[in-house]
């Protein structure tokens, strides 16, 4: 539906905002772009829009290249993060605007406005101008301005930034809704990395104007392919090391406080790697595993309702999160070994240089 | 409660004016002084024909002097609050530095550069345009020309505030639901700055009545304004009773066209009020 190809974007001479990106947004799919301010996910989103121009690279709807057309021209629509309404109109008005523009009959507009208002729950509103509503009635308005458009493409700059969090809930849940019943394609933007997993069909992450991953939030969440993507979507437990020894899919790996293991493809021995493992993933024992020669310091327990959450430190100070269901059997505080399932981490190629230097001296040091 | 700020109001606004509205109801002695017997005589003076002709060349100069400074300022607002390099300030600069200097040294300087032996004949002659200097001085054309050159800061600055608070996002809004630049404009852009507008117009047309300097400078006696006729009375006219009145009606007028500005949900603190 929406192809981005090869675009580049920088202003004058500084860094790239976006730098080669590449992404296909298919029909009816909710497409979240997400990352840290400043990742390049609105500008992304801007240069669909036509609010800016991509330095290189072209990006297509439809099939049809839309870089020759202006912001006015193209059949994409979007709610802005402030709202952006029109404070000198009515609530009708402004969800008439792009109508009223298209030179629709009257009777028409007054037919389409008074549907799009009662599906995002605004009938009645017709009369009242936008600084007599709540923030979440004017996103809804903002919502039904772009949609009565119909539009091929809803783009959404972090719509529910302003909305407190009960409030950004429930919006979560009916634009999702909404979405499915208009069976329209949504790109939104957002840094909230809950919010993308509740919503999305499918995640790009960015990171310093890169896409680092895309996928279902589930392949995010449980397969990121990089650092940046394990430690931005929820938590998890990242273990710096390079490979020792490779076994098929069985890959062993040393880090700072000892070896541990996982499994995955594509490894070579030396190589740098990360290996990431959700707290939830996480086991612990009082014996070695085999496999598995971390120790680790159990510092805190907390009960969080369902869940009991334990503090451990390794020997070099790095925290370990774990997560249990609450009643499972816990061994007492001291000292633990750490190990998993070996599919349950995550194995990531890592390029720190840093780390490398780092590691090799300290197996230096203990040769000698 | 009689505080510093209120005596500062009573002495140097409310005695004023005061003196000035009693002034309007006394009369002259044969020796043209000032003596305090009540008449309405001054007041009835005020609907002489020529009076009112003047009065209405003061309107006519005055609307013509706000809607050109609206013209002009209106762009240069926009390019002022939509500049975001570093040029921003010397645009701001180049409104506000006029407005620091004295306006009359301005107005001679208008008369010294439009005269028949002026910069710009002199400039004419030498690159062989003209052969004879032009006529540029003492006409409505020139004091009008004055009026803008005096006023024109009047009017980007509250249009410049307007255009600066207006939400950049709005346009683009505008843009996202298929309106072109120039429905933009009309639609958005014009209604949101109306209150920049509003005022800027009222800041330009109000003074616009009084600043007789620029008619007596420029307009050679070609176009007089109520202040001409105000100045006269005070001046060689000697008859200070005749100029109260037509103060206390510059005022009345004054306070019509703020009531009216605050009627139409004008807002009095882009007024300085």
């Amino acid at each position: 539906m929406v192809e981005i190809i090869g675009v580049n974007k920088r202003y004058d001479h500084s860094n790239y905002v976006v730098k080669e990106l590449n992404l296909d947004i298919y029909e009816g799919e909710f497409l979240t772009l997400l990352g840290s301010s400043g990742c390049g996910k609105t500008t992304t989103l801007r240069m669909v829009a036509g609010f800016e121009e991509p330095t290189s690279g072209s990006i297509k709807v439809n099939g049809i290249n839309i870089d020759n057309q202006e912001a006015y021209e193209r059949s994409v629509n979007t709610v802005f993060q402030s709202y952006a309404l029109f404070p000198h109109m009515t609530v009708f008005d402004n969800v008439a605007y792009g109508l009223k523009i298209k030179k629709i009959k009257k009777d028409k507009i007054r037919e389409s406005v008074t549907e799009i208002l009662n599906m995002v729950q605004l009938g009645g509103f017709e009369k009242r101008y936008p600084s007599q509503l709540s923030g979440g009635q004017k996103q809804r308005v903002a919502i039904a301005r772009a949609l009565i458009n119909q539009p091929q493409v809803l783009l959404l700059d972090e719509p529910l930034g302003a909305l407190d969090l009960k409030l950004r809930k429930q919006m979560q849940l009916e634009l999702k809704q909404l979405q499915k019943k208009l069976s329209i394609t949504f790109i939104y933007v957002t840094h909230d990395q809950e919010e993308a997993l509740t919503m999305s069909d499918r995640i790009a992450v960015m990171n310093s104007g890169i896409l680092e991953q895309v996928g279902t939030p589930a392949e995010i969440y449980e397969k990121p392919v990089s650092k940046f993507v394990a430690t931005f979507i929820g938590e998890t437990n990242l273990f710096e090391g390079y490979v020792e020894k490779v076994d098929g899919q069985d890959v062993s790996i040393t880090i700072e406080s000892g070896i541990i293991s996982a499994s995955g493809e594509g490894f070579t021995e030396k190589e740098l790697v990360a290996v990431s493992v959700r707290p939830e993933r996480m086991k612990y024992s009082t014996v070695p595993v085999e496999g598995f020669t971390v120790e680790a310091l159990v510092r805190e327990q907390v009960y969080i309702g369902s869940i009991l959450k334990t503090l451990a430190v390794l020997p070099n100070g790095n925290q370990i999160k774990i997560e249990r269901l609450a009643g499972q059997e816990v061994p007492g505080t001291g000292k633990i070994f750490l190990y998993w399932d070996k599919a349950d981490a995550k194995l990531i190629h890592s390029m720190d240089q840093v780390f490398f230097d780092k590691i090799s001296n300290v197996r230096m040091g203990e040769e000698e | 409660m009689v505080g510093p700020v209120t005596l500062w109001l009573a002495f140097f606004v409310a005695v004023p004016l005061l003196y000035v509205f009693v002034m309007s109801f006394c009369s002259l002695d044969q020796n043209y002084n000032v003596v305090f017997a009540f008449t309405l005589d001054n007041y009835a003076r005020l609907a002489d024909v020529n009076y009112i002709a003047i009065y209405m060349q003061s309107l006519l100069i005055a609307f013509l002097t706000t809607v050109i400074c609206l013209g002009l300022a209106y762009p240069f607002a926009f390019l002022i609050a939509r500049t975001v390099s570093k040029y921003k300030g010397v645009l701001y600069m180049l409104v506000v530095i006029p407005f620091w200097t004295n306006s009359l040294i301005r107005i001679y300087g208008w008369r010294t550069f439009l005269g028949a032996n002026g910069w710009l004949n002199n400039a004419l002659i030498a690159l062989g345009i003209i052969s004879e200097p032009l006529d540029l001085l003492f006409s409505k054309a020139t004091t009008i020309l004055g009026m803008v050159y005096c006023l024109i800061p009047y009017m980007v600055l509250p249009l410049y505030t307007a255009i600066e608070k207006l939400d950049k996002n709005l346009l683009e809004a505008s843009a996202d639901l298929g309106a072109k630049k120039l429905t933009t404009y009309r639609k958005i852009v014009i209604p949101l700055t109306a209150s920049g507008i509003f005022s800027g117009s009222i800041m330009v047309f109000i003074p616009c009545l009084g600043l007789f300097f620029v008619s007596d400078i420029l307009g050679g006696g070609n176009s007089d304004i109520i202040g001409n006729l105000i100045e006269r009375q005070f001046q060689s006219g000697n008859n200070w009773p005749l100029g109260s009145a037509l103060s206390i009606i510059l005022i009345a007028v004054t306070l019509l066209l703020v009531k009216l500005y605050q009627k139409c949900g004008g807002d009095m603190e882009s007024l300085g009020v």
